[in-house]
Protein backbone atom coordinates (compact mmCIF):
# COMPACT_ATOMS: atom_id res chain seq x y z
CA UNK A 1 0.00 0.00 0.00
CA UNK A 2 2.59 2.41 -0.13
CA UNK A 3 2.47 4.61 -2.50
CA UNK A 4 5.51 6.03 -4.52
CA UNK A 5 6.24 9.49 -5.56
CA UNK A 6 4.73 10.74 -8.94
CA UNK A 7 1.30 9.62 -8.44
CA UNK A 8 -0.67 12.19 -5.86
CA UNK A 9 -0.97 15.36 -7.14
CA UNK A 10 0.04 18.59 -5.31
CA UNK A 11 -3.38 19.41 -3.33
CA UNK A 12 -3.62 15.71 -2.45
CA UNK A 13 0.17 15.67 -1.03
CA UNK A 14 -0.54 19.14 0.67
CA UNK A 15 -3.74 18.09 2.22
CA UNK A 16 -2.48 14.75 3.49
CA UNK A 17 0.94 16.21 4.81
CA UNK A 18 -0.99 18.07 6.70
CA UNK A 19 -3.71 16.10 8.18
CA UNK A 20 -0.56 13.87 9.06
CA UNK A 21 1.38 16.22 10.81
CA UNK A 22 -1.59 17.26 12.95
CA UNK A 23 -2.12 13.52 13.72
CA UNK A 24 1.37 12.90 14.53
CA UNK A 25 1.69 16.68 16.45
CA UNK A 26 -1.12 15.26 18.68
CA UNK A 27 0.47 11.89 19.10
CA UNK A 28 3.74 13.31 20.09
CA UNK A 29 1.69 15.54 22.95
CA UNK A 30 -0.28 12.68 24.34
CA UNK A 31 3.03 10.64 24.07
CA UNK A 32 5.10 13.73 26.19
CA UNK A 33 2.41 13.99 28.76
CA UNK A 34 0.95 10.73 29.43
CA UNK A 35 3.99 7.75 28.34
CA UNK A 36 6.26 6.92 31.76
CA UNK A 37 9.98 7.98 31.20
CA UNK A 38 10.54 4.25 31.54
CA UNK A 39 8.43 3.63 28.63
CA UNK A 40 9.85 5.86 25.98
CA UNK A 41 13.11 3.39 24.49
CA UNK A 42 9.75 0.96 24.14
CA UNK A 43 8.64 3.39 20.75
CA UNK A 44 11.65 3.17 19.27
CA UNK A 45 11.89 -0.85 20.19
CA UNK A 46 8.59 -1.23 18.92
CA UNK A 47 9.20 0.36 15.96
CA UNK A 48 12.38 -2.07 15.48
CA UNK A 49 10.28 -4.59 15.80
CA UNK A 50 7.49 -3.59 14.00
CA UNK A 51 9.87 -3.53 11.16
CA UNK A 52 11.24 -6.86 11.82
CA UNK A 53 7.78 -8.49 11.98
CA UNK A 54 6.94 -6.92 8.80
CA UNK A 55 9.11 -8.86 7.08
CA UNK A 56 8.41 -11.96 7.99
CA UNK A 57 6.05 -13.82 5.57
CA UNK A 58 3.41 -15.97 6.13
CA UNK A 59 3.25 -18.70 3.46
CA UNK A 60 -0.52 -18.37 2.00
CA UNK A 61 -1.76 -20.91 -0.75
CA UNK A 62 -0.04 -21.50 -3.79
CA UNK A 63 3.28 -20.23 -2.99
CA UNK A 64 2.70 -16.92 -2.16
CA UNK A 65 3.13 -15.12 0.91
CA UNK A 66 2.03 -12.02 3.22
CA UNK A 67 3.03 -10.22 5.52
CA UNK A 68 2.28 -8.65 9.02
CA UNK A 69 1.34 -4.42 8.54
CA UNK A 70 1.41 -4.10 12.48
CA UNK A 71 -0.73 -0.59 12.76
CA UNK A 72 -3.73 -2.74 15.16
CA UNK A 73 -0.69 -4.86 17.12
CA UNK A 74 0.81 -1.77 17.96
CA UNK A 75 -1.99 0.08 19.25
CA UNK A 76 -3.38 -2.97 21.15
CA UNK A 77 0.25 -3.43 23.01
CA UNK A 78 0.98 0.31 23.04
CA UNK A 79 -2.03 1.99 23.06
CA UNK A 80 -2.83 4.00 19.96
CA UNK A 81 -0.81 7.54 20.11
CA UNK A 82 2.49 5.43 20.40
CA UNK A 83 1.21 2.98 17.26
CA UNK A 84 1.17 6.36 15.49
CA UNK A 85 4.55 7.34 16.65
CA UNK A 86 5.51 3.96 16.10
CA UNK A 87 4.08 3.68 12.33
CA UNK A 88 5.30 6.86 11.34
CA UNK A 89 9.05 5.90 12.30
CA UNK A 90 8.94 2.72 10.45
CA UNK A 91 7.31 4.34 7.45
CA UNK A 92 10.69 7.31 7.45
CA UNK A 93 12.82 4.30 7.68
CA UNK A 94 11.28 2.78 4.61
CA UNK A 95 10.80 5.72 3.29
CA UNK A 96 14.59 7.46 3.65
CA UNK A 97 16.64 3.90 3.59
CA UNK A 98 14.65 1.60 1.54
CA UNK A 99 13.30 3.99 -0.99
CA UNK A 100 9.38 2.43 0.11
CA UNK A 101 7.15 4.68 -0.07
CA UNK A 102 7.76 7.94 -1.86
CA UNK A 103 9.24 11.62 0.15
CA UNK A 104 6.70 13.08 -1.19
CA UNK A 105 4.03 10.56 -0.43
CA UNK A 106 5.41 10.54 3.28
CA UNK A 107 2.30 12.08 4.36
CA UNK A 108 -0.60 10.40 2.27
CA UNK A 109 1.21 7.28 3.52
CA UNK A 110 1.33 8.37 7.34
CA UNK A 111 -1.86 9.25 6.99
CA UNK A 112 -3.32 5.91 5.77
CA UNK A 113 -0.89 3.37 7.20
CA UNK A 114 0.24 5.03 10.88
CA UNK A 115 -2.78 7.25 11.20
CA UNK A 116 -5.75 6.00 10.38
CA UNK A 117 -5.22 2.29 10.40
CA UNK A 118 -4.00 2.51 14.54
CA UNK A 119 -6.58 4.57 14.93
CA UNK A 120 -9.26 3.16 13.21
CA UNK A 121 -8.42 -0.26 14.45
CA UNK A 122 -7.87 0.87 18.05
CA UNK A 123 -11.71 2.55 18.10
CA UNK A 124 -13.30 -1.08 17.06
CA UNK A 125 -11.22 -2.61 18.79
CA UNK A 126 -12.35 -0.67 22.01
CA UNK A 127 -15.54 -0.83 20.84
CA UNK A 128 -15.70 -4.52 20.43
CA UNK A 129 -13.77 -5.09 23.61
CA UNK A 130 -16.45 -2.82 25.87
CA UNK A 131 -19.77 -4.36 24.22
CA UNK A 132 -18.65 -8.35 25.06
CA UNK A 133 -17.82 -7.01 28.42
CA UNK A 134 -14.05 -7.26 28.45
CA UNK A 135 -11.92 -10.68 29.19
CA UNK A 136 -9.78 -12.33 26.78
CA UNK A 137 -12.19 -13.05 24.20
CA UNK A 138 -13.51 -10.14 23.81
CA UNK A 139 -9.76 -8.76 23.32
CA UNK A 140 -9.19 -11.56 20.78
CA UNK A 141 -12.85 -10.60 18.67
CA UNK A 142 -11.78 -7.32 18.96
CA UNK A 143 -8.46 -7.16 17.96
CA UNK A 144 -9.09 -9.52 15.15
CA UNK A 145 -11.72 -7.52 13.64
CA UNK A 146 -10.14 -4.15 14.34
CA UNK A 147 -7.61 -5.90 12.10
CA UNK A 148 -9.14 -6.77 9.28
CA UNK A 149 -10.94 -3.00 9.52
CA UNK A 150 -8.10 -1.40 9.60
CA UNK A 151 -7.00 -2.64 6.39
CA UNK A 152 -9.57 -1.86 4.30
CA UNK A 153 -10.21 1.22 5.92
CA UNK A 154 -6.63 2.05 5.24
CA UNK A 155 -7.12 1.07 1.75
CA UNK A 156 -10.26 2.89 1.17
CA UNK A 157 -8.20 6.12 1.69
CA UNK A 158 -5.82 5.02 0.17
CA UNK A 159 -7.97 5.15 -3.39
CA UNK A 160 -9.67 8.12 -2.73
CA UNK A 161 -6.29 10.36 -2.33
CA UNK A 162 -4.90 7.90 -5.82
CA UNK A 163 -8.21 9.19 -7.53
CA UNK A 164 -8.00 12.38 -6.56
CA UNK A 165 -4.92 13.12 -7.81
CA UNK A 166 -6.14 11.84 -10.80
CA UNK A 167 -4.04 8.64 -11.10
CA UNK A 168 -6.49 6.16 -11.06
CA UNK A 169 -10.04 6.28 -11.66
CA UNK A 170 -12.15 6.03 -8.44
CA UNK A 171 -14.75 3.56 -10.49
CA UNK A 172 -11.43 1.26 -10.78
CA UNK A 173 -9.14 2.07 -7.92
CA UNK A 174 -11.86 1.55 -5.21
CA UNK A 175 -12.85 -2.23 -5.86
CA UNK A 176 -9.45 -3.08 -6.63
CA UNK A 177 -8.23 -1.69 -3.72
CA UNK A 178 -10.84 -2.21 -1.51
CA UNK A 179 -11.46 -6.39 -2.63
CA UNK A 180 -7.73 -6.50 -2.38
CA UNK A 181 -7.54 -5.61 0.98
CA UNK A 182 -10.43 -7.24 2.83
CA UNK A 183 -8.61 -10.24 1.65
CA UNK A 184 -5.17 -9.15 2.85
CA UNK A 185 -6.99 -7.98 5.78
CA UNK A 186 -8.12 -11.59 6.83
CA UNK A 187 -4.45 -12.48 6.89
CA UNK A 188 -3.67 -9.51 9.00
CA UNK A 189 -6.35 -10.60 11.22
CA UNK A 190 -5.23 -13.89 11.71
CA UNK A 191 -1.45 -12.74 12.66
CA UNK A 192 -2.19 -10.28 14.69
CA UNK A 193 -4.35 -12.38 16.77
CA UNK A 194 -2.47 -15.41 16.74
CA UNK A 195 0.17 -12.51 18.28
CA UNK A 196 -1.95 -11.05 20.57
CA UNK A 197 -2.80 -14.34 22.22
CA UNK A 198 0.61 -14.99 22.48
CA UNK A 199 1.46 -12.28 24.15
CA UNK A 200 -1.97 -12.47 26.36
CA UNK A 201 -0.47 -15.82 27.23
CA UNK A 202 3.18 -15.07 28.18
CA UNK A 203 2.82 -11.67 29.70
CA UNK A 204 -1.27 -11.21 30.71
CA UNK A 205 -0.29 -8.01 32.46
CA UNK A 206 0.22 -5.71 29.14
CA UNK A 207 -3.17 -6.63 27.92
CA UNK A 208 -5.63 -7.49 30.96
CA UNK A 209 -6.17 -5.08 33.98
CA UNK A 210 -7.50 -7.59 36.29
CA UNK A 211 -10.80 -8.71 34.22
CA UNK A 212 -10.56 -5.63 31.91
CA UNK A 213 -8.28 -4.75 29.07
CA UNK A 214 -5.70 -2.35 30.16
CA UNK A 215 -6.87 1.26 28.89
CA UNK A 216 -4.48 3.12 27.03
CA UNK A 217 -6.54 6.22 25.85
CA UNK A 218 -9.16 8.17 27.21
CA UNK A 219 -12.14 9.16 25.53
CA UNK A 220 -10.68 12.78 24.79
CA UNK A 221 -7.50 11.41 23.03
CA UNK A 222 -10.10 8.89 20.75
CA UNK A 223 -12.30 11.74 20.22
CA UNK A 224 -9.19 13.92 19.30
CA UNK A 225 -8.02 11.00 17.23
CA UNK A 226 -11.91 10.22 15.83
CA UNK A 227 -11.76 13.84 14.65
CA UNK A 228 -8.60 13.87 12.78
CA UNK A 229 -9.24 10.30 11.16
CA UNK A 230 -12.93 11.53 9.83
CA UNK A 231 -11.87 14.53 8.67
CA UNK A 232 -9.10 12.64 6.14
CA UNK A 233 -12.09 10.78 5.47
CA UNK A 234 -14.08 13.84 4.46
CA UNK A 235 -11.26 15.20 2.42
CA UNK A 236 -10.56 12.42 0.48
CA UNK A 237 -13.55 10.00 0.44
CA UNK A 238 -16.37 12.03 0.50
CA UNK A 239 -15.80 13.68 -2.93
CA UNK A 240 -16.50 10.59 -4.41
CA UNK A 241 -19.29 9.20 -2.13
CA UNK A 242 -22.16 10.39 -3.97
CA UNK A 243 -23.24 7.40 -6.08
CA UNK A 244 -25.53 9.83 -8.58
CA UNK A 245 -23.37 10.23 -11.89
CA UNK A 246 -23.85 13.64 -12.27
CA UNK A 247 -22.50 13.97 -9.08
CA UNK A 248 -19.24 12.33 -10.15
CA UNK A 249 -19.56 14.56 -12.99
CA UNK A 250 -19.55 17.50 -11.17
CA UNK A 251 -16.31 16.45 -8.92
CA UNK A 252 -14.57 15.70 -12.16
CA UNK A 253 -14.97 18.99 -13.09
CA UNK A 254 -14.76 20.79 -10.04
CA UNK A 255 -11.04 18.83 -10.22
CA UNK A 256 -10.19 19.45 -13.86
CA UNK A 257 -9.94 16.06 -14.64
CA UNK A 258 -12.75 15.72 -16.68
CA UNK A 259 -11.22 15.88 -20.54
CA UNK A 260 -9.55 12.11 -19.06
CA UNK A 261 -12.90 10.92 -19.06
CA UNK A 262 -14.13 12.17 -22.68
CA UNK A 263 -11.88 9.98 -24.98
CA UNK A 264 -12.69 6.44 -24.30
CA UNK A 265 -10.71 4.02 -26.11
CA UNK A 266 -13.07 1.78 -28.56
CA UNK A 267 -12.79 -2.06 -27.31
CA UNK A 268 -10.76 -1.45 -24.07
CA UNK A 269 -11.38 -3.94 -21.73
CA UNK A 270 -12.65 -1.40 -18.70
CA UNK A 271 -13.54 1.54 -20.62
CA UNK A 272 -17.19 0.85 -18.99
CA UNK A 273 -15.40 2.31 -15.78
CA UNK A 274 -14.31 5.64 -16.83
CA UNK A 275 -18.09 6.78 -18.16
CA UNK A 276 -20.87 7.89 -15.92
CA UNK A 277 -21.38 3.79 -15.20
CA UNK A 278 -18.88 4.21 -12.84
CA UNK A 279 -21.83 4.18 -9.83
CA UNK A 280 -22.82 0.83 -10.27
CA UNK A 281 -19.53 -0.35 -9.36
CA UNK A 282 -19.12 1.65 -6.44
CA UNK A 283 -22.71 0.71 -4.91
CA UNK A 284 -21.84 -2.59 -5.83
CA UNK A 285 -18.67 -2.08 -3.87
CA UNK A 286 -20.24 -0.76 -0.96
CA UNK A 287 -22.96 -3.59 -0.96
CA UNK A 288 -20.14 -5.95 -0.76
CA UNK A 289 -18.37 -4.04 1.53
CA UNK A 290 -21.16 -4.22 3.96
CA UNK A 291 -21.52 -7.61 3.44
CA UNK A 292 -17.56 -8.01 4.01
CA UNK A 293 -18.05 -6.44 7.22
CA UNK A 294 -20.61 -8.95 8.66
CA UNK A 295 -18.74 -12.02 7.51
CA UNK A 296 -15.38 -10.50 8.47
CA UNK A 297 -17.09 -9.88 12.13
CA UNK A 298 -18.14 -13.74 11.94
CA UNK A 299 -14.72 -14.97 11.50
CA UNK A 300 -13.21 -12.95 14.19
CA UNK A 301 -15.71 -14.26 16.57
CA UNK A 302 -14.79 -18.08 14.96
CA UNK A 303 -11.19 -16.94 15.17
CA UNK A 304 -11.11 -15.90 18.75
CA UNK A 305 -13.19 -18.76 19.59
CA UNK A 306 -10.54 -21.17 18.21
CA UNK A 307 -7.61 -19.26 19.59
CA UNK A 308 -9.37 -19.76 22.55
CA UNK A 309 -10.05 -23.23 22.95
CA UNK A 310 -5.98 -24.05 22.63
CA UNK A 311 -4.76 -25.40 25.83
CA UNK A 312 -2.56 -21.69 25.62
CA UNK A 313 -5.22 -20.55 27.59
CA UNK A 314 -5.59 -22.59 30.60
CA UNK A 315 -1.21 -21.82 31.33
CA UNK A 316 -2.44 -18.21 30.86
CA UNK A 317 -4.32 -18.87 33.86
CA UNK A 318 -1.60 -20.99 35.84
CA UNK A 319 0.82 -18.07 34.10
CA UNK A 320 -1.03 -15.18 36.24
CA UNK A 321 -0.88 -17.16 40.23
CA UNK A 322 2.51 -17.32 39.44
CA UNK B 1 13.27 -17.40 7.70
CA UNK B 2 16.66 -18.54 7.10
CA UNK B 3 17.38 -18.19 3.44
CA UNK B 4 15.31 -15.26 2.95
CA UNK B 5 16.66 -13.91 6.15
CA UNK B 6 19.94 -14.04 4.62
CA UNK B 7 19.05 -12.23 1.38
CA UNK B 8 17.31 -9.79 3.42
CA UNK B 9 20.32 -8.59 5.68
CA UNK B 10 22.27 -8.76 2.35
CA UNK B 11 20.86 -6.68 -0.15
CA UNK B 12 17.74 -4.89 1.70
CA UNK B 13 19.22 -4.07 5.13
CA UNK B 14 22.78 -2.87 4.16
CA UNK B 15 21.64 -0.11 1.39
CA UNK B 16 24.48 1.79 2.50
CA UNK B 17 27.83 1.30 0.15
CA UNK B 18 31.10 3.25 1.28
CA UNK B 19 33.26 5.21 -1.23
CA UNK B 20 35.73 7.39 -1.46
CA UNK B 21 33.97 9.37 -3.91
CA UNK B 22 32.70 13.61 -3.59
CA UNK B 23 29.15 12.49 -3.43
CA UNK B 24 29.57 10.51 -0.36
CA UNK B 25 31.65 13.27 1.19
CA UNK B 26 29.20 16.30 0.41
CA UNK B 27 27.29 17.39 3.57
CA UNK B 28 24.47 14.96 4.93
CA UNK B 29 22.02 17.95 5.22
CA UNK B 30 22.57 19.61 2.10
CA UNK B 31 22.57 15.90 0.27
CA UNK B 32 19.02 15.37 1.96
CA UNK B 33 17.95 18.54 0.70
CA UNK B 34 19.11 18.27 -2.69
CA UNK B 35 17.24 15.03 -3.06
CA UNK B 36 14.30 15.98 -1.51
CA UNK B 37 14.23 18.75 -3.81
CA UNK B 38 15.38 16.62 -6.98
CA UNK B 39 11.78 14.43 -6.21
CA UNK B 40 9.69 17.37 -5.26
CA UNK B 41 10.39 19.17 -8.64
CA UNK B 42 9.85 15.39 -10.63
CA UNK B 43 6.32 15.12 -9.11
CA UNK B 44 5.71 18.97 -9.63
CA UNK B 45 6.65 18.73 -13.77
CA UNK B 46 3.54 17.81 -16.36
CA UNK B 47 3.14 14.70 -17.40
CA UNK B 48 4.39 14.95 -21.07
CA UNK B 49 7.64 17.11 -19.83
CA UNK B 50 9.57 13.98 -21.24
CA UNK B 51 12.74 16.26 -21.99
CA UNK B 52 12.63 17.27 -18.03
CA UNK B 53 12.52 13.52 -17.12
CA UNK B 54 15.46 12.78 -19.55
CA UNK B 55 17.27 15.14 -18.33
CA UNK B 56 16.29 14.38 -14.65
CA UNK B 57 17.71 10.63 -15.58
CA UNK B 58 21.03 12.53 -17.36
CA UNK B 59 21.91 14.12 -14.01
CA UNK B 60 20.93 11.22 -11.50
CA UNK B 61 23.38 8.67 -14.02
CA UNK B 62 25.81 11.15 -13.73
CA UNK B 63 25.68 11.61 -9.74
CA UNK B 64 25.28 7.47 -9.82
CA UNK B 65 29.01 7.41 -11.89
CA UNK B 66 30.72 9.87 -9.91
CA UNK B 67 29.63 7.99 -6.78
CA UNK B 68 31.63 5.03 -7.71
CA UNK B 69 29.19 2.77 -6.04
CA UNK B 70 28.66 0.72 -9.13
CA UNK B 71 25.37 0.57 -10.75
CA UNK B 72 24.39 -2.93 -10.43
CA UNK B 73 23.86 -2.99 -6.44
CA UNK B 74 21.76 0.69 -7.06
CA UNK B 75 19.64 -1.44 -9.87
CA UNK B 76 19.09 -4.16 -7.72
CA UNK B 77 17.88 -2.54 -5.13
CA UNK B 78 15.79 -0.12 -7.84
CA UNK B 79 14.45 -3.57 -9.12
CA UNK B 80 13.67 -4.40 -5.33
CA UNK B 81 10.89 -1.92 -4.77
CA UNK B 82 9.81 -1.60 -8.78
CA UNK B 83 7.34 -4.16 -8.15
CA UNK B 84 5.11 -1.63 -5.82
CA UNK B 85 5.14 1.12 -8.21
CA UNK B 86 4.16 -0.86 -11.07
CA UNK B 87 1.19 -2.53 -8.72
CA UNK B 88 0.34 1.20 -8.62
CA UNK B 89 0.68 2.72 -12.03
CA UNK B 90 -0.96 -0.30 -13.38
CA UNK B 91 -4.56 1.08 -11.76
CA UNK B 92 -3.77 3.87 -14.48
CA UNK B 93 -4.17 1.76 -17.00
CA UNK B 94 -7.95 1.27 -16.57
CA UNK B 95 -8.51 4.94 -17.55
CA UNK B 96 -9.11 6.58 -21.04
CA UNK B 97 -5.61 7.18 -22.05
CA UNK B 98 -4.45 5.52 -19.27
CA UNK B 99 -1.82 4.07 -21.15
CA UNK B 100 0.44 7.52 -21.36
CA UNK B 101 -0.59 8.33 -17.96
CA UNK B 102 0.62 5.31 -16.72
CA UNK B 103 4.47 5.58 -18.86
CA UNK B 104 4.95 9.03 -17.89
CA UNK B 105 4.10 7.90 -14.18
CA UNK B 106 6.11 4.90 -14.58
CA UNK B 107 9.11 7.63 -15.43
CA UNK B 108 8.75 9.71 -13.13
CA UNK B 109 8.22 7.43 -9.90
CA UNK B 110 11.30 4.96 -11.02
CA UNK B 111 13.36 8.48 -11.40
CA UNK B 112 12.14 9.61 -7.67
CA UNK B 113 13.20 5.81 -6.44
CA UNK B 114 16.41 6.11 -7.97
CA UNK B 115 17.52 9.29 -6.59
CA UNK B 116 16.47 7.93 -2.79
CA UNK B 117 18.06 4.76 -3.45
CA UNK B 118 21.64 6.86 -4.39
CA UNK B 119 20.88 8.76 -1.02
CA UNK B 120 20.50 6.10 0.90
CA UNK B 121 23.50 4.22 -0.66
CA UNK B 122 25.79 7.19 -0.37
CA UNK B 123 24.92 8.43 2.90
CA UNK B 124 24.80 6.67 6.71
CA UNK B 125 21.61 6.79 8.10
CA UNK B 126 22.81 8.40 11.14
CA UNK B 127 24.29 10.89 8.74
CA UNK B 128 20.43 11.40 7.60
CA UNK B 129 19.21 11.35 11.60
CA UNK B 130 21.55 13.91 12.45
CA UNK B 131 20.17 16.55 9.40
CA UNK B 132 16.83 15.50 10.56
CA UNK B 133 17.90 16.59 14.00
CA UNK B 134 19.26 20.28 12.49
CA UNK B 135 16.20 20.51 10.37
CA UNK B 136 14.35 20.74 13.79
CA UNK B 137 12.28 17.41 13.67
CA UNK B 138 11.08 16.82 16.88
CA UNK B 139 13.25 15.31 19.48
CA UNK B 140 11.01 12.32 19.79
CA UNK B 141 10.79 11.01 16.81
CA UNK B 142 14.53 11.40 15.50
CA UNK B 143 15.24 9.24 19.19
CA UNK B 144 12.96 6.79 18.40
CA UNK B 145 14.25 6.83 14.63
CA UNK B 146 17.87 6.41 15.92
CA UNK B 147 16.80 3.32 18.52
CA UNK B 148 14.56 1.72 15.59
CA UNK B 149 17.68 1.62 13.24
CA UNK B 150 19.92 0.81 16.40
CA UNK B 151 18.07 -2.13 17.40
CA UNK B 152 16.68 -3.56 14.05
CA UNK B 153 19.86 -5.60 13.47
CA UNK B 154 19.88 -7.44 16.54
CA UNK B 155 15.80 -7.87 16.29
CA UNK B 156 16.32 -9.40 13.30
CA UNK B 157 18.74 -11.53 13.83
CA UNK B 158 16.95 -12.55 17.61
CA UNK B 159 13.83 -13.47 15.22
CA UNK B 160 16.02 -15.36 12.84
CA UNK B 161 17.39 -17.70 16.18
CA UNK B 162 14.29 -18.36 17.55
CA UNK B 163 12.03 -19.53 14.55
CA UNK B 164 15.31 -21.80 14.05
CA UNK B 165 15.15 -23.11 17.46
CA UNK B 166 11.29 -23.06 16.95
CA UNK B 167 11.57 -25.05 13.97
CA UNK B 168 13.78 -27.23 14.68
CA UNK B 169 11.52 -28.77 17.47
CA UNK B 170 8.62 -29.36 15.11
CA UNK B 171 7.84 -32.18 12.75
CA UNK B 172 4.25 -30.88 11.55
CA UNK B 173 4.07 -28.72 8.17
CA UNK B 174 0.58 -27.73 8.15
CA UNK B 175 -0.13 -24.34 7.19
CA UNK B 176 -2.35 -23.61 10.45
CA UNK B 177 0.74 -24.64 12.28
CA UNK B 178 3.32 -23.12 10.55
CA UNK B 179 1.17 -20.02 10.86
CA UNK B 180 0.84 -20.46 14.53
CA UNK B 181 5.10 -21.21 14.58
CA UNK B 182 5.59 -17.90 13.46
CA UNK B 183 2.97 -15.92 15.65
CA UNK B 184 4.42 -17.24 18.65
CA UNK B 185 8.17 -16.53 17.33
CA UNK B 186 6.20 -12.81 16.93
CA UNK B 187 4.83 -12.75 20.32
CA UNK B 188 7.61 -13.77 22.10
CA UNK B 189 9.98 -11.48 20.02
CA UNK B 190 7.43 -8.55 21.14
CA UNK B 191 7.83 -9.67 24.92
CA UNK B 192 11.49 -9.78 24.78
CA UNK B 193 11.63 -6.18 22.85
CA UNK B 194 9.83 -4.96 25.62
CA UNK B 195 12.14 -6.27 28.83
CA UNK B 196 15.14 -5.34 26.49
CA UNK B 197 13.51 -1.65 26.36
CA UNK B 198 13.38 -1.47 29.79
CA UNK B 199 16.77 -2.79 30.24
CA UNK B 200 18.06 0.23 27.63
CA UNK B 201 16.38 2.52 29.90
CA UNK B 202 17.88 1.17 32.88
CA UNK B 203 21.63 1.08 30.90
CA UNK B 204 20.40 4.81 29.42
CA UNK B 205 19.68 6.00 32.63
CA UNK B 206 23.42 4.60 34.03
CA UNK B 207 25.11 6.74 31.96
CA UNK B 208 23.50 9.86 32.58
CA UNK B 209 20.91 10.19 30.44
CA UNK B 210 17.67 12.40 30.77
CA UNK B 211 14.98 13.65 29.01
Amino acid sequence: MHIPDGFLNTPTVLASGAVAMASVGVALRIVGKTFPARRVPLIGLAAAFVFAAQMINFPVAGGTSGHLIGGVLAAVLLGPSAAVLVMTCVLVLQCFMFADGGVTALGANALNMAVVAPVVGYAIYRAICKLTGGGLRGILIGTAFGAWCSTVAASVICAGELALSGSAAWGVALPAMVWMHMIIGLGEALITTLVVAVVAQLRPELLLDGDKPVSHAGYRELLGYGVLASLGLAIFVAPFACPWPDGLEKVAQRLGIEHLAQAPLVGWPFADYASPHISSAVISTGLAGCVGVVVAFGLAWLLARAVMLKPIIERNNSGQNR
Amino acid sequence: MGKTGSIFAGVLLSPYKHRASFVHSFPPMAKLIVAVLFVVAMVLLPRDAWGAFAAGAGVLLAVALVSRVGLGHLLARLILVEPFVLCVAGLSLFQPNGFWIFLSMLTRSTLCLFCMVLLSATTRFSDILGALWRLRVPPLIVTTLALMYRYLFLIFEEAGRMHRARASRTFSQSRWFVWRRWATVVGHLFVRTSSRAERIYDAMCARGWRT
